[in-house]
């Protein structure tokens, strides 16, 4: 009896084969609508990439995963979206539980204004876990992860502000890596960043994939060719084509995509 | 002389003009001040500090005054601090964008503007007389209180609104709740502006004069506060007193304490913006 | 559990909010309650044409034209010395001042306003008084001139700090297109900017008038206590404001007649300075509107 239970969880665990869903939405804001009938499944402990012209509508797709549209005037969404086969839109889930689990790396690092380690502790003090041996832990892990540790390890009072671009960035992930999501939603984050930055968080992904699910917004193709397993080319509210990254880079179905791969347009 | 020399000199003759009327003022000032300090300063002494008020010039001293508005001032801060701070935090980070805060906001301004012996006839009905709590340090502390309230809640927003939406977005992305963003990041970052506005708003009761004199404080008052419930005066009202009174003696007394005002009116404002430049440093 | 401590929270902001509307709501009642006990013993037709104001003598009369008379008085002399000056300061610090004497400068002028009023009333009764009695034979020790000349030194901030907010505000490119047709500052400040700015100024100029009405102690000190209906600046008059504080320190029985005279006043100078403030306040929604 017991190992037929443990059979079912493994098979249920692996039937899950999306980690997160969109089906058939729509996104307006007031009369404009920014996402028309826009379906997607992406699959767990993969790089997701988004590219497009701007204002397509990337930015806001992805930040339907966490809702943090509810917070703009005007917003309105219909469809559904599914995290671990969940529709994160009933009313019954707890938004602030789902941003734990989905975490999110916005385009201009925005370390807040404190020492560098209440910038990591305080995903974990929101879920009143003040325990300061635990903290320590955790922010020690979490700066590790995200290779800032050994830079930082000895001035980890000093106010956050003070770091470099980069090293602002990868506190930042690290910040939401230290709450243990299971999803990383990241807006554009090296565009603001040097190639040198750039480069290292991109070896950060690459690291990142084998425990997480990630999704990026990147306006750099050649970025997305790099890190990306799968990319989604959007155009005007619409996915134009969503396939594996080899596919779109080297033999697109739709002329569209080839166009803006070779830069016919932008 | 041709239109273009003419113009041309019209032009200077109004730069020099402009720049007389703009030291004009701070001339005046420097001559108002000048003038008070050699009236007053030999007559500042302790004993001039910590005598009681009395009926001959050469004994008098502001004492009682000194503490009343002491007094005064704490009472005014514990009461107008924590309702001007809530207030704007609502209109700032909760409030939405309908009939109720517009009214609001349109009556805040309006209440900025409503002259302050106004209040003190609030003051006198409502405190004085129908809450009962007499000519009272309590009553005049509750009076300037709603009198600086527009004043720390203009502040106040200034000062959150200046925190950057970035940080509230990251703060939200991370799963933290309205009020733990208010709490946590909000805030904290805005605290230097908010007591920037607070020692502002301050430094404008301890020289308010008219509501007081409304609602009761008195000018001669022999004795300091002891409780919130007891008579009062105030360092300006007694100032008054003395240039009302006849006898020469008095003005140099009346001097000495503007002196006194004026130095803790200017040491408050120097505070208030000393803390500004290093929260604005703060932010960047 | 935690959307309950949530809604709590967010309620008691609101509350505290809506404290601001009970002020509000408390000034109007206040004022109208003890008007209306007024009113009832004196006719509206008396206060409004009465020319004399002795309520506290025995031959009474309500009429509040003297202390308007006296209000009004003390406001226009200060705001013909502050308009001028006030708004040549913001021109000269807006189109001709370099940046860094603008910066040290506008401070400076604040402070004006920051001075307790009672230590002006000192200066206006003790120093602008006697020099002007040697200027002018016959000045009585207690004045329109003196209170309305020091109201108007301490208006001069709100004149000048909006005033110069206004014409800063209006875009460069209307000064590139005259400079480029070769007028001077002067030309272009007072033929382009000061129009295109002339909202700004004058919610700044009607806000210095409201700010003038109900100042209290400078005219208390230094402009009398003779409630006069009068236009001469050489004589003593009283202020609607003077009035109150006048009453305030003598010993008037409440809920007396004389007691309400103080609410009577004090409704009309709510009524004007309220007046005032609202129209200030649309005018500078129009002028927002106008840039943004």
């Amino acid at each position: 009896m017991a190992k037929e239970k443990k059979e079912s969880v493994i098979e249920s665990s692996l039937k899950r084969k999306y980690k997160l869903q969109a089906k058939d939405v729509n996104v307006f804001y007031e009369d404009f609508q920014a996402i028309k009938g826009i379906s997607m499944d992406i699959k767990p402990n993969s790089v997701t990439a988004f590219i497009g012209p701007s204002g397509c509508g990337k930015s806001t797709f992805l930040r339907l995963f966490n809702r943090m549209n509810d917070y703009v005037d005007g917003f309105r969404m219909e469809g559904k979206i599914f995290i671990d086969d969940q529709n994160i839109n009933k009313k019954k889930v707890n938004v602030e539980l789902l941003r734990k689990q989905v975490g999110m790396v916005f385009q201009k690092p925005n370390p807040f204004p404190k020492t560098i380690f209440e910038n990591v502790a305080y995903g974990l003090r929101i879920q009143g876990l003040n325990d300061k041996t635990f903290l320590q832990e955790r922010v020690e892990s979490s700066l590790k992860q995200v290779a800032l540790w050994d830079e930082v390890k000895d001035n980890l009072n000093k106010s956050a502000l003070a770091l470099s671009g980069g090293q602002q960035q990868r506190l930042c992930i690290a910040r939401t890596l230290a709450v243990e999501p299971s999803v990383i939603l990241m807006d554009e984050p090296t565009s603001a960043l040097d190639p040198l930055s750039t480069a290292k968080i991109e070896e950060l992904i690459h690291e990142l994939k084998k425990q997480y699910t990630i999704v990026i917004v990147t306006h750099n193709m050649q970025q997305a060719g790099r890190i990306s397993d799968y990319t989604a080319f959007f155009y005007l509210g619409e996915i134009i084509e969503f396939d594996k990254t080899n596919k779109i880079f080297t033999n697109p179905e739709h002329k569209q995509t080839e166009d803006y791969i070779t830069g016919r347009f932008g | 002389m041709n239109n273009i020399r003419k113009n041309r000199l019209k032009d200077q003759a109004f730069k020099v003009w402009g720049i007389a009327c703009t030291l004009l003022g701070l001339v005046l000032l420097l001559i108002f001040l000048g003038n008070i300090f050699m009236d007053g300063i030999q007559r500042i002494n302790w004993s001039f500090l910590v005598n009681l008020p009395s009926r001959s010039p050469e004994k008098t001293g502001i004492y009682t005054a000194l503490m009343g508005s002491l007094w005064v001032l704490s009472l005014t801060t514990i009461i107008a601090l924590p309702i001007g701070i809530a207030a704007a935090i609502y209109l700032e980070e909760y409030a939405k964008k309908n009939k109720l805060s517009s009214i609001l906001e349109v009556n805040i301004s309006n209440l900025a503007g409503v002259p302050s012996i106004i209040y003190g006839l609030l003051g006198l009905e409502v405190f004085v007389r129908l809450m009962e709590m007499g000519a009272s340090v309590l009553a005049g502390s509750f009076t300037l209180a709603l009198l600086i309230l527009p004043i720390v809640i203009v502040s106040t927003r200034e000062a959150i609104k200046a925190v950057p939406s970035s940080i509230r977005d990251a703060s939200f992305a991370m799963g933290a709740s309205k009020w733990q963003t208010v709490y946590l990041q909000v805030l904290p970052a805005s605290f230097g502006g908010i007591l920037t506005g607070v020692i502002l708003a301050l430094s404008r009761a301890v020289g308010e004069t008219a509501p007081l004199i409304v609602i009761g404080a008195l000018a001669y008052v022999p004795f300091a506060p002891l409780s919130p419930m007891d008579q009062f005066s105030v360092l300006p009202i007694q100032i008054f007193n003395w240039i009302t009174r006849p006898q020469p003696g008095f003005v140099e007394n009346a001097a000495a304490a503007i002196i006194i005002l004026l130095l803790i009116t200017f040491v408050m404002n120097g505070i208030a913006v000393y803390f500004r430049n290093k929260w604005q440093k703060k932010l960047k | 559990m935690r959307k309950i401590k949530e809604f709590i929270i967010e309620k008691i902001l609101l509350s505290s909010a809506l404290i601001t509307i009970a002020v509000t709501i408390g000034i109007i009642l206040v004022l109208s309650i003890e008007a209306f006990y007024f009113f009832s013993e004196v006719s509206i037709i008396d206060f409004l044409t009465d020319t004399q104001w002795t309520p506290l003598f025995t031959n009474k009369h309500f009429g509040i034209m003297p202390l308007l008379s006296g209000t009004l008085l003390t406001t226009f002399i200060a705001i013909v010395f502050a308009v001028p000056v006030g708004l040549s300061i913001s021109i000269y610090l807006s189109e001709y001042a370099p940046n860094s004497f603008r910066k040290t400068i506008k401070p400076l002028l604040e402070l004006l306003a920051a001075v307790p009023t009672v230590v002006y009333g000192f200066f206006a009764l003790m120093v602008v008084t006697p020099y002007l009695q040697g200027i002018i034979p016959g000045l009585s020790g207690f004045n329109a001139l003196s209170a309305g000349l020091v109201m108007g030194v301490m208006i001069i901030p709100y004149i000048s700090s909006l005033s110069e907010d206004a014409l800063h505000a209006v875009p460069y490119s209307l000064r590139e297109a005259s400079y480029g047709m070769g007028s001077t500052r002067l030309q272009n400040s007072f033929r382009v900017i000061v129009p295109a700015a002339s909202s700004g100024i004058i919610v700044s100029i009607i806000l210095a008038i409201s700010r003038a009405i109900g100042e209290t102690m400078i005219v208390a000190i230094a402009a009398g206590q003779q409630p006069r209906l009068t236009f001469d600046p050489t004589v003593p008059v009283e202020t609607i404001t003077a009035y109150i504080v006048q009453v305030s320190l003598g010993d008037v029985q409440h809920d007396s007649l004389e007691y309400r005279t103080i609410f009577a006043a004090g409704i009309t100078l709510f009524v004007f300075t309220f007046l005032l403030n609202t129209l200030s306040h649309k005018m500078r929604k129009k002028f927002r509107e106008k840039y943004e």
